[in-house]
This record gives C-alpha cells, structure tokens and sequence, in this order.
C-alpha cells in the first residue's frame, strides 16, 4: 500500500492488519522511551489547509516516536487567496526530499490530488466532508479493545451531523468492514442526500434506537449548520438528537459512549456522559498515536523493491 | 481568388446526401457535381471516403478575451475550432468586461473577422450578468447579436427574465438562452447531487435546480410569447419539460453538450476537476434522456460549452477548481463515437444537431449550415469518419488543457475546414 | 537423501526466495538432542553467572521465546530460582525496514525492570548477526543491563556484524543458500522437536547428524 487515502484502500484484511500492527505499537507508547528506529531517516510532512492542532499533534508524535524528522506546513486559508495552486504547493514540499505527506484540506480529495503528484506517500488527515480514515481506525482500535477481538455484530449508532461529516463517511465504512451493524440517526436535512451504498441502515429517531446499541458514537454539531435552516436551533438539536443524562440513563448498562472531538458539552453530548464511565473519548485521543504510528510503519516500514533479506 | 476542389468526397446537407466533387471560388460554392477536374492552379483537397458538409456551428463557446487571455483568446479558440470543423461560433458573454457594452462587443467582432471561424457574440441580458437590469439589447442587436444570455449564471428572478422576454420580441430572430439552475439550490455545490456526491462528501447541485428554472421559464414564455432557448440541458425533467413545450407550439429551443451524453457524475470519483463543469456530469438516468433528446429531435442543437482554464486553476481540488471543459476539438468526434456509431444517429441527424440547426438558433443560418450548392458560402467541413484518435490535451490549440475526453477512444475526425472559401484546415492541420 | 523423522517433508512448498523446491538434507538435532542442549546451556548459564540471581532471559520473536521458556523452566528445576523471562520484538529496530516487508511479531513485554540486571538474549538460530543488534539496541531503549549474554540453540556462521554467542547448542557449517529449520512443540502445531538442514535438492548434502558437542562459544 502507497497511500492512505480512504477506507476503501485497506478493505476488511487491510483494517485487521492496521490494528493488530497498532497493538505493538501501543505498547512502545506506553514505554519509558516510548519510541523505536523504526524510520530512522525518513521525512514526514504534514500539511494542514485547516487548522487542526490535534490531529497534527497526533500524526507528528506518532512520526517521532517511529524516529522520523517531521516538518509542518499550516496553510492559512489567506495565502492560499494569494493564488499558489495545491499543485504549486506540494512540488514546493516535494523538493525537500520527503517520504511521506500528511493532509489536512478543507476540499474534498485534496489527498488523492496530491497522490498524483509526488513520489511520497500521502495520507488523509481529513479531507472535506469526505473521508478521515485515522479516525476510523483509531476508533476500531479504540472499540476492539473493549468488545474485541471482533466487532461483528456489535450495534454502532452514529448520531448527528453525517451528511457534512468525513468521520461518518469513513466509520461507516471501516465498522461496517469489521462486521458491525451500523445505524445512522440524525435529522434528513442531516443525512446525505442519497445513502446508495452506504452500508448502514437510518433511523430519524434516536429514543428508538438507543435501547438497542451497543456504542453511541456522537458527531459533532455545529452551530453553522443551524444558521443554514439545517434544523431549527441547538436547542431543539440537543432535545432531539443529543445524548442528555436522560438518555444516557436508558442505556443499556455497558453501552460504550464514542465522540471524534472537539465535543460540544450540552449539544450533542451532556458534559455528564463525555466524563462518565461509559465514555471512551479519552482512550481515543490516546490511541490516536498508536494507530498513526502503525499507519505510518505500513507505508513506509516496507517495499517490494526487496523482496528477501537475510536475518 | 483562387479556385478550391474538394474531390472524392460524398457531400451530405440538409437536403440530402450525394456523391459529388465541390468546387469553391471567391468565397462561394460554385459547382456541386462528379469527376470535376481542378481548373488551373486549383488547390485540391481530398476528400476521399469523408463526407462534406456545411461547416458547423457552436452556439456555446467561452474564448476568454476580454480578460483570462491566459486561458483561450479568439485566435485560439477559434482555431481549435475550426480544427473541430466548425465555422461559425457563438462566444459567451461571462468575460471581463462583459458583453453588456456595444464597444467591448465591436472589438471582439472586430478580433473575430481575423480568426479560422466565424466568431459571433452573445449579449448580456443584464448589466454586468448582474441579473437586475436590462443590458442595450437594443444597441447590441444592431451590431449583429442575436443570442442574449447571462451564461455562466442563471437570470435568478422571474421578474427580470419576463422583462427579457417581452423586451427582446421587438429584436426579430432574437432569443434568449439560459443557463439553468436556480441559484439557491446550487450554491456552494460543485458536482450532481446524489449517490456520487454523497459518497465523496462533494456539495451537490440537485437535478431540480435545472428543471425548477426551466419550468418557470415556460410559464413567462407561455405569459410573453417570447422566444427562448435552454443552454447545455442536462436533465430528464428538464428534456421532458421542453418536449412537452414544444409539443404545446411555444417558442423553445435546447441544446446539449458532449459531455453530457458522453460523462456521467462517477468521473467526479477521481477528484479530478476535469470533470467539473456547470451544469454538473449526471448520472446515468439523465445522460439516457439527453441522448433520448437528441434522438427525438426535442434537443435541437449540440453545442460544446468550451470553457478553458489554465493548468494552474485545474491543479487544485475538485471543489477549489473552476467549472468547465475543453470541446471544440472534440465534440464531432464524441459526438459521431457515441451517437452515431451506435446507430442513434444518422450521420445526417447528427449534421443537423451540429450545424443548420444550431444555425438557425442563433441567427447564423443566412452563412452557416446553408446547402452545398453553387451560390451559397462557402463555409464547410470534411470529415474523416473513420479516422480514430484519441483526443491529448497537450496537442490541442487551446491555451488550456482541460478536456475530459483525454484518453478516449474516438472515431471521426475533421479532415480540413473550408472558411469563406479558404481552406483554413487542410488534412487536420491549422494553415494559420 | 531424506533424514528419518516424523515430520512433513514439504513444509514450505516454493522456497521464499525462488522456485526451487528445497529438500530436506539432514536433521541435525533430534528431540532429545534438542532437550540435551537447553539443559546444558541453562547449566553454563548459571555457572557463568555464579547462580540465577539478577537473571532475567529475553526471547526474541518467535521461536527464541519458546527457547527462553524451556531455559528457564530448566534453571527452575535444577536451581529451584524462578528467572524472569521477557519476550522482545526487534521489527522496528531492525536495518532493513524499508528494504522488505519487516512485520513485527507481537508486543515486547519485559515483565521486570532490566537495569543492573543480566539479560540474556535467547534466539534459535544466530546467522547474520542482524537481528540480534537490533535486540541490543532495543535492549538498550528499554534499560541499562549490567550485562547483555547472548544464547542460540545454532550457529550457523556466516556473521556479517562483530556479534557472537555466549552460549551455543550446536556450531553448525551451512551455506548461505542452505535454510536451517527450526521446529518446536510450542511455535510449530503438528511438530515434533526437530532441527533440520534444507536446501536445493541438486546440492551436496552436509554429513549426518553427530551428537551436540561441548563446543560452546565462550
């Protein structure tokens, strides 16, 4: 694999071997020195046309901990009106000598653009509303260490905003690859215009799905879709849509409470239930390094230009 | 002036199909008939196993100039143009300045006469494409325009086209032509909504945006008697919605472009912005009812929608990069491996999309898509319907590169391309 | 040509590095062999270390962690002293990631802290030297040992790094286009103990099986 652009590059094995990759690498995490030589010498870019401090964060640490040099591009949307084109940009990079480029970009397939122009490996960070496959896989991880090793049959209803959300696109794809039954549940105006293909079923009401699941996974609202008639305001989001104390009471008692972040506390998610016990979002920070530092060892910890060597 | 002999070919027009040699002097055809010999210092094209027709005609084109001559100019538009075998286009207003000013509209006819085709204008129906006041259409018309259209946007509010409509019925042979998608529905959306779209998180711009303006256009066509003409049509509503018009005897016109019976919005898949154009690539509903269209006669006219942008605004993603395709040089042939090879069309039916009746939309028809016969102008094409080639950006006489047929197997081509008596394309090649 | 034995003959259909379908040549430890040479070199162990104190034994992916356990199992019996074992991953300390596919094979868990302790190294077979440079270097991120020992049930030569064994089961001549197969209870379901010679089948094949020597790489 050269690239990781979307879910649909790993497929169900290529999943499984991120996340068993992930488990060693969790534990060099967890190390006193948590770090190895793995690619030594090896330059990782990552380059941000939006503005996201975690997720570079993420994908820098992880690059370290695999001994990688990291340089950082964030692109201000200002000096992208100065009219360099993406192609300019990246054969800019490029020239450094680099081996792997991490993108962040507020237009969906930036990524894949990208992958057509350099020798480097590219990998999505988020690309539009399109896809955020880390996410995915930090997320599986995240879920097979609590109802693992396989995720058939567990029930995932991902609730909010999936129509503009690249998280959604790329968990449906990645749960659904593992075997779970995912449901969608939102507002229509929320949901995309056609679910052809989309290997997951939809529900409008979340009072009748909650009894049945075994993760609640909660995207972000945000208060610019409200502006743009998407519904009627946060208030009546939250009264609907959002995972209150007293929804969260009905639960079955080991449901599993999932959030990408940044959370709006008291929208979509009560601030009572993103701290609770059933809440996994700080495990999925945590794993976020593990997952990117497998991501990173699969594209460039191997080539086919040698086949065998000796030991 | 010298003579010209095209020799060998079968000559094909409106009125029907023959084997005859053309011979052309000053400018006009001057003797359609078998085995003519080339009088002295005749130049002789040949035209064996081609088929010569009147030249075609483009009622869609965006040449750029004033303004983005980075990306095209009336020179070379107008000769990738004539190397698709057209000799008459209809140049969109959408430049800056805009066609919305007598002057900026004199100069570019004045470009035009130098040009490998014919190059005509379309006239603003507002000031500045601003979609609020009326452009001179007065002024305008007096200086040969016959198209007003606020192309690249769509005249928003009925108001304002029903003042269009009304106003341009004092213009005789005068029409106006929309670009059809209501502007509330498509805003922000960059390819068709649906399945595609959907999946790739890519806004959408629904089908219905087209077909809501059609339907109201028809309703103040219905209200004004006016004339109207819908650009680049691209849905099955829209095509049932102007077959059913015509059917009722209103004054309506549609044309097609290649790609939209050629592409469908899975292209989009690439992320590719090659494949963005306003209106979007659909699916394969709606590529089925244009073709159907086309067939039944309901669609009038193919016309290209030639829209070029530089390397450097294509180089970007899918949802940052301008709309727009390449295809003068490219829709005979598209049009011949899609429609015509299949059996959907007689070359002849797909003659008259391309030529006489383009014509006749757009007030050319007194020039172009005339009879082959001795008397008439001599503006004609030559094509090579067996030739195969696959179209590569890089070769074109654009200034862009931006064609979505790069790659594509097709058959037929424009051999050589006869402009008021000169050959202006001889064996595929631009002679200036 | 085939060596007696109770085990599958075809393991590896197509050799890893070309179509020549390898042949077994000789097997060179029995099951018995094999049990003789850990016992030993848990006794040499514990005699070069004047007891198992501050032991601690670190197998490396796969087999060498099977060898570890039997060695301490065996210090156990003899030394009633229950040494720590470790199992130790080397992927991503090795020199050719990049230059093949190098996956690791599970997650190091050393159970106690190595610092001032001796850790010994425990691989099946010792070749290039290569995998075990990269167990030092990745011995060395995750403490300072008092001393690193290094023990291989066979050595086989052709060292290509300053490296050699403390303690060996068997010398054993190879050539490099020769594959030493090393076949244990606990890494190889339907196996029985067994340490063979293969290579190519028109290759001269290596002289029979002699009982392990004293020969120790001290």
């Amino acid at each position: 694999m050269k690239h990781l652009l979307s879910i649909d590059d790993l497929g169900p094995e290529g999943i499984e071997a991120i996340l068993d990759l992930s488990e060693s690498f969790s534990e060099v995490t967890q190390r006193e020195i948590p770090k190895v030589p793995a690619l030594r010498g090896k330059t990782v870019v990552s380059l941000f046309y939006e503005d996201s401090t975690r997720t570079r964060i993420s994908f820098e640490t992880a690059a370290k901990r695999l001994s990688a040099d990291t340089m950082s591009f964030t692109i201000s949307s200002s000096s992208v009106k100065k009219g360099e084109s993406l192609l300019d940009t990246v054969q800019t990079i490029e020239a450094m000598g680099i081996d792997a480029i991490v993108v962040r970009h507020h237009a969906a397939g930036a990524p894949h653009r990208i992958a057509q122009w350099t020798d480097a490996s590219v990998i999505n960070a988020g690309d539009g509303r399109h896809e955020h496959p880390t996410q995915a896989l930090l997320d599986c991880f995240t879920l097979r260490r609590h109802r693992g090793p396989s995720l058939a049959g567990s029930r995932i209803a991902i609730v909010g905003d999936i129509r503009h959300s690249r998280v959604a696109r790329s968990n449906v794809k990645a749960f659904a690859a593992l075997g779970a039954e995912v449901t969608l549940v939102a507002p229509p105006t929320l949901l995309p215009e056609s679910l052809a293909g989309w290997p997951a079923s939809v529900s409008y009401d979340l009072d009748a799905v909650l009894p049945d699941v075994d993760v609640v996974y909660l995207l972000r609202i945000q208060r610019e879709r409200a502006e743009a008639s998407r519904f009627p305001s946060l208030r009546e989001y939250t009264a609907r849509y959002g995972l209150t104390v007293e929804r969260a009471a009905r639960l079955k008692p080991d449901v599993l409470v999932m959030h990408p972040g940044p959370m709006n506390r008291g929208v979509e998610i009560a601030a009572e239930v993103a701290d609770g016990p059933a809440s996994l979002v700080r495990e999925q920070v945590a794993n976020g390094v593990a997952v990117r530092m497998a991501v990173l060892y699969s594209l460039l910890g191997s080539s086919s230009a040698y086949p065998r060597a000796a030991g | 002036m010298t003579e010209l002999l095209i020799r060998g070919g079968t000559v094909l027009d409106e009125t029907g199909e023959r084997r005859a040699d053309v011979r052309v002097a000053d400018g006009r055809v001057t003797e359609v008939a078998p085995g003519l010999s080339p009088g002295a210092g005749a130049t002789v094209l040949d035209a064996e196993g081609c088929v010569v027709a009147p030249g075609l005609v483009d009622i869609q084109v965006h040449f750029r100039e004033p303004g983005r001559e980075d990306a095209e100019t009336i020179e070379t538009g107008a000769r990738g143009a004539a190397l698709g075998g057209f000799t008459a286009v209809v140049a969109m207003p959408n430049t800056t300045p805009p066609f919305d000013d007598p002057a900026v509209v004199r100069s570019v006819l004045e470009a035009g006469q130098r040009a490998m085709c014919e190059v005509n204008v379309a006239g603003c129906i507002t000031l500045g494409r601003a979609g609020v006041e009326l452009a001179p259409m007065g002024e305008l018309y007096e200086l040969g325009v016959r198209v007003f259209t606020d192309d690249g946007d769509c005249v928003p509010t009925a108001a304002v086209m029903r003042r269009a409509l009304e106003y341009a019925r004092a213009l005789p042979g005068a029409v106006i032509s929309q670009h059809a998608e209501d502007p509330s529905l498509v805003a922000g959306g960059h390819m068709h909504e649906g399945e595609w779209s959907s999946r790739l998180g890519i806004p959408g711009r629904p089908a219905e945006a087209e077909s809501i303006i059609v339907a109201r256009d028809l309703e103040l066509v219905r209200l004004t008697g006016g004339r109207y003409h819908v650009l680049h049509m691209s849905t099955a509503r829209a095509t049932e919605l102007i077959r059913q018009a015509k059917a009722e005897g209103l004054r309506v016109t549609a044309e097609a472009s290649p790609q939209h019976f050629s592409l469908t919005d899975e292209a989009c898949a690439s992320f590719d912005p090659v494949f963005k154009m306003n209106p979007p690539l659909r699916g394969d509903a709606d590529v089925a009812a244009i073709t159907a269209g086309l067939v039944d006669g309901t669609i009038d006219a193919i016309a290209t929608d030639h829209a070029p942008h530089v390397p450097e605004a294509k180089a970007q993603p899918f949802e940052e990069a301008p709309p727009g395709m390449l295809g003068v040089e490219t829709a005979l042939a598209v049009t011949l491996t899609k429609l015509v090879e299949p059996g959907l069309l007689t070359m002849h039916e797909a003659l008259a999309l391309l030529s006489w009746r383009p014509a006749r939309i757009a007030g050319l028809d007194a020039r172009h898509g005339r009879p082959v016969a001795p008397g008439e102008p001599a503006n004609l094409c030559v094509i090579d319907p067996a030739e195969q080639w696959v179209p590569d950006g890089e070769r074109m006489a654009s200034r862009s590169r931006n064609t979505p047929f790069a790659g594509m197997k097709l058959t037929g081509r424009t051999r050589h391309t006869v402009l008021r008596g000169e050959p202006v394309v001889v064996h595929g090649e631009a002679r200036r | 040509m085939a060596a007696p034995g109770a085990n599958p003959t075809s393991e590896f259909p197509t050799p890893p590095d070309g179509g020549i379908l390898f042949v077994q040549r000789a097997r060179v430890l029995s099951a018995d062999d094999l049990r003789r040479a850990h016992t030993r070199i848990a006794h040499e162990i514990v005699e070069r270390n004047h007891g198992a104190e501050g032991l601690v034994l670190v197998g490396l992916y796969t087999r060498g962690v099977a060898v570890a356990r039997r060695l301490a199992a065996d210090i156990a019996r003899f030394e009633g002293v229950e040494v720590p074992v470790g199992v130790l991953d080397v992927a991503f300390y090795r020199d050719d990631i990049g230059r093949r596919s190098v996956q690791p094979l599970g997650p190091t868990e050393i159970p106690v802290d190595i610092t001032d302790r001796i850790v010994v190294l425990v691989d099946d077979v010792l070749y290039t030297g290569r995998t075990v440079r990269a167990a030092l270097e990745a011995i060395n991120e995750l403490g300072r040992p008092q001393a690193v020992q290094l023990a291989v049930l066979v050595d086989r030569g052709h060292r290509e790094l300053p490296i050699r064994a403390d303690y060996v089961g068997k010398n054993l001549p190879t050539k490099a286009s020769e594959d030493v197969r090393v076949r244990l209870e606990e890494t190889d379901a339907g196996f029985e103990d067994s340490i063979e010679v293969w290579g190519p089948p028109d290759a001269v094949a290596i002289p029979p099986t002699t009982p392990p020597g004293p020969e120790v790489g001290a």
